[in-house]
């Protein structure tokens, strides 16, 4: 993300005043906006416009069924969210799958991607392709398949179970304290675009600064402590980034283990899910409304938090 | 990594060399490891889909689909089992038997010999072990190519992934050059504005969105999933115009010189240089037209005809525990376009996502 700040131009201190710009720059200044009109119709059209008007339903009981009901409840809906058992449960199954799954979202991709930066490593190009290649999967599918290893009676986890300790594996899929780590398992075959990201962030590291270490006794371990991880901090912190709003926006799991009834007993009933749930099953499109705009502000506040604490962790080579 | 000897003869020549094999094998043997656990469930969906449901349920099968191996005799098929005789275990046919307490007395016939004829014996039931072998079977393909009607959820996902595809291409590449060769004040504000939509949750524009798109009369049609494309996504600007940022301003400015438009310049001088780039972005649009869930569950909902292929795999989730076989086999097909896809684009792909990640 360090492109952000790299953009500073020095266009601002000698920016043209009013009727001081000559047909060169006019001319510039038609054709960039020219090229960016796409963006700047997408953006008001399809993000702005939308952001706004998701605000204005959150104050309704807007149903699609029935449009001309279409009444304004000020902030019942917001005042409901507390006391609906419906959503504290599914804000605590998705805390729970956020708490296991960002840590794992990074330190899997890492791991990964220091395996296949090994120098020794044989056969380097495929086994980074195979790495990467469960990531091209649909999720749907992928999940579907895990279903499959996760049965109880004929998926390969138990029957291995069976196999070496002789004992009778659990029901992964219908226990409700073991379906979100399950679930958690199941995002591992999306490291692929971490682990890339975080390969070409270790490829980046100067060879230098290991050789110093290497002369002043530094072992594999504390190399990689004092070293690789503060040198590729920057992209782990944007991985951060997108595997914290990745895990508050998570569904599919839902839908298809819990049959998109959450089963079992509501174990996976993202809150995401109980949002679809809420507008295209029970068209109360306002109450959903207000659920996606409660989302987008703790996600936009835990975004901005963890920008504020990147500056303790994150450390820019570059400066920047 | 020290200064190399050029001396066969020398002894630290060859422990060096035993050195870099221990290496090269220990670090491949765990890659090795961690690639058999990572991959394990792409081996049970390639083994379940040659299963039949009877196979996948019986705990006795093993891994590979296998199922109990019958002999015929006298126009009758009877189960093969593994038996303890005074010559050692021998696999017999079971033709008949009777139970007495535990004990059963079984009636057999060695398929090898068959002329002996039948053999009566007295033994205990646990003893027996049916015999297995490798019967795979493939009508699971076609089977569940018939019940979610693939060939049509696969022609729906070819058209919207490739119609989007053209459209992400394209406005992000007019955007990205905008962004990257255009000097003008607040561009660079504007361009945070966009990094920022990266992040924004999708649900928050979602409601509104589906509710302009029913207003306007494209509830159950496709369009939904592939006009907003044709205005720019905001990771694919972001990447394109990093791409474009490393291209030399020089060569524009010379076309320039030499009179062309900016939009002959994108045209002759940008574009042919980005190739990687583009490929990358238009295999990105793809498998995420191949992969997207929630847009077509909302908008098609009720219009079995326009499913994709994410959407018609859910068919599958009812009659999952019914039919593994199916489920798998059907697995195996939908992944096989976007897997061809990237071991194809491999390369060009990697490469894509290596130049631009490094910008991050």
């Amino acid at each position: 993300m360090a492109a952000m700040t790299q953009t500073v131009s020095p266009e601002i201190s000698k920016k043209p005043g009013r009727g001081k710009t000559t047909p060169n720059q006019r001319r510039e200044i038609r054709w960039g906006l020219f090229f960016l009109s796409p963006w700047f119709i997408g953006v008001t059209v399809f993000t702005a416009i939308p952001i706004l008007a998701s605000l204005f339903f959150s104050f309704t009981n807007y149903d699609p069924t029935a449009p001309q009901n279409l009444k304004f409840i000020g902030l019942a809906n917001y005042a409901y969210m507390f006391v609906d058992p419906g959503v504290i449960k599914a804000i605590q199954v998705t805390l729970l799958y956020v708490l296991y799954s960002v840590p794992l979202a990074l330190i899997i991709p890492l791991l990964a991607a220091v395996l296949v930066n090994a120098k020794y490593l044989f056969g380097k190009n495929l086994v980074r392709a195979l790495f990467y290649m469960p990531s091209m999967i649909p999720v749907v599918v992928s999940v579907m398949i895990w279903q499959g290893v996760f049965n109880t009676n004929t998926g390969w986890l138990n029957i291995f179970i069976k196999q070496i300790f002789n004992l009778q594996g659990p029901s992964w899929l219908q226990d409700e304290a073991l379906v979100i780590p399950v679930i958690v398992v199941m995002g591992i075959w999306g490291i692929g675009g971490p682990m890339i990201t975080m390969l070409a962030g270790l490829q980046n590291v100067p060879t230098e600064l290991y050789e110093s270490a290497t002369i002043d006794g530094a072992n594999g371990v504390q190399k990689f402590a004092y070293i690789t991880v503060p040198m590729i901090s920057p992209i782990i912190f944007y991985n951060l980034i997108i595997a914290v709003i990745g895990a508050f926006q998570v569904m599919i799991p839902g839908y298809i283990l819990g049959n998109g009834r959450g089963d079992p007993n509501g174990a996976t009933m993202f809150y995401n899910l109980y949002l679809y749930m809420s507008g295209w099953t029970y068209h109360n499109m306002g109450y959903a409304a207000t659920l996606a705009w409660v989302m987008f502000i703790v996600v936009l506040v835990l975004t901005i938090l963890l920008f504020w604490g990147q500056k303790r962790w994150v450390y820019y080579a570059g400066g920047a | 990594m020290g200064v190399r000897v050029k001396a066969a003869s020398h002894p630290w020549v060859l422990s060096h060399q035993m050195r870099v094999f221990a290496s090269v094998a220990g670090v491949s043997f765990i890659a090795l490891l961690a690639l058999i656990i990572f991959l394990m469930p792409a081996g049970y969906m390639m083994v379940t889909a040659f299963k039949t449901s009877t196979q996948v349920g019986d705990a006795n099968s093993g891994l590979l689909p296998s199922s109990p191996v019958t002999f015929n005799y006298n126009g009758e098929d009877y189960p093969l089992y593994e038996v303890p005789t005074d010559k050692g275990i021998q696999q017999l046919a079971l033709v008949k038997h009777v139970k007495i307490g535990s004990d059963y007395t079984a009636t057999f016939i060695n398929p090898k010999d068959v002329a002996a004829g039948p053999i009566v014996t007295k033994l205990n039931w646990y003893l027996l072990k049916p015999v297995y072998g490798f019967s795979p079977i493939t009508d699971n393909f076609p089977g569940a190519w018939a019940q979610i009607n693939l060939g049509l959820l696969f022609r729906n996902t070819f058209i919207i992934a490739i119609l989007g595809t053209i459209g992400a291409l394209v406005s992000g590449i007019f955007v990205a050059y905008g962004f990257s060769r255009f000097r003008i004040p607040g561009f660079d504000k504007l361009f945070l504005v966009l990094i920022a939509t990266i992040i924004l949750p999708t649900q928050i524009t979602l409601i509104p969105q589906y509710i302009f798109f029913r207003q306007i009369g494209w509830g159950g049609t496709w369009l939904p999933l592939i006009i907003p494309h044709f205005f720019a996504n905001a990771y694919n600007v972001f990447l394109l115009r990093q791409y474009f940022k490393g291209i030399p301003r020089e060569m524009d400015e010379a076309a320039s010189i030499d009179g062309a438009s900016p939009l002959q310049i994108l045209l002759y001088v940008i574009l042919p240089q980005s190739i990687p780039v583009l490929t990358a972005v238009s295999l990105f649009h793809f498998f995420f037209a191949w992969n997207d869930f929630f847009a077509p569950l909302i908008y098609l909902q009720g219009k079995p005809e326009l499913y994709t292929i994410s959407i018609g795999m859910t068919q599958f989730n009812n009659i999952f525990q019914a039919q593994p076989g199916y489920a798998m086999a059907a697995a195996m097909m939908s992944i096989s376009v976007p897997l061809l896809m990237f071991l194809l684009a491999q390369r060009i792909f990697m490469q894509g996502i290596v130049i631009t990640g490094v910008e991050k």
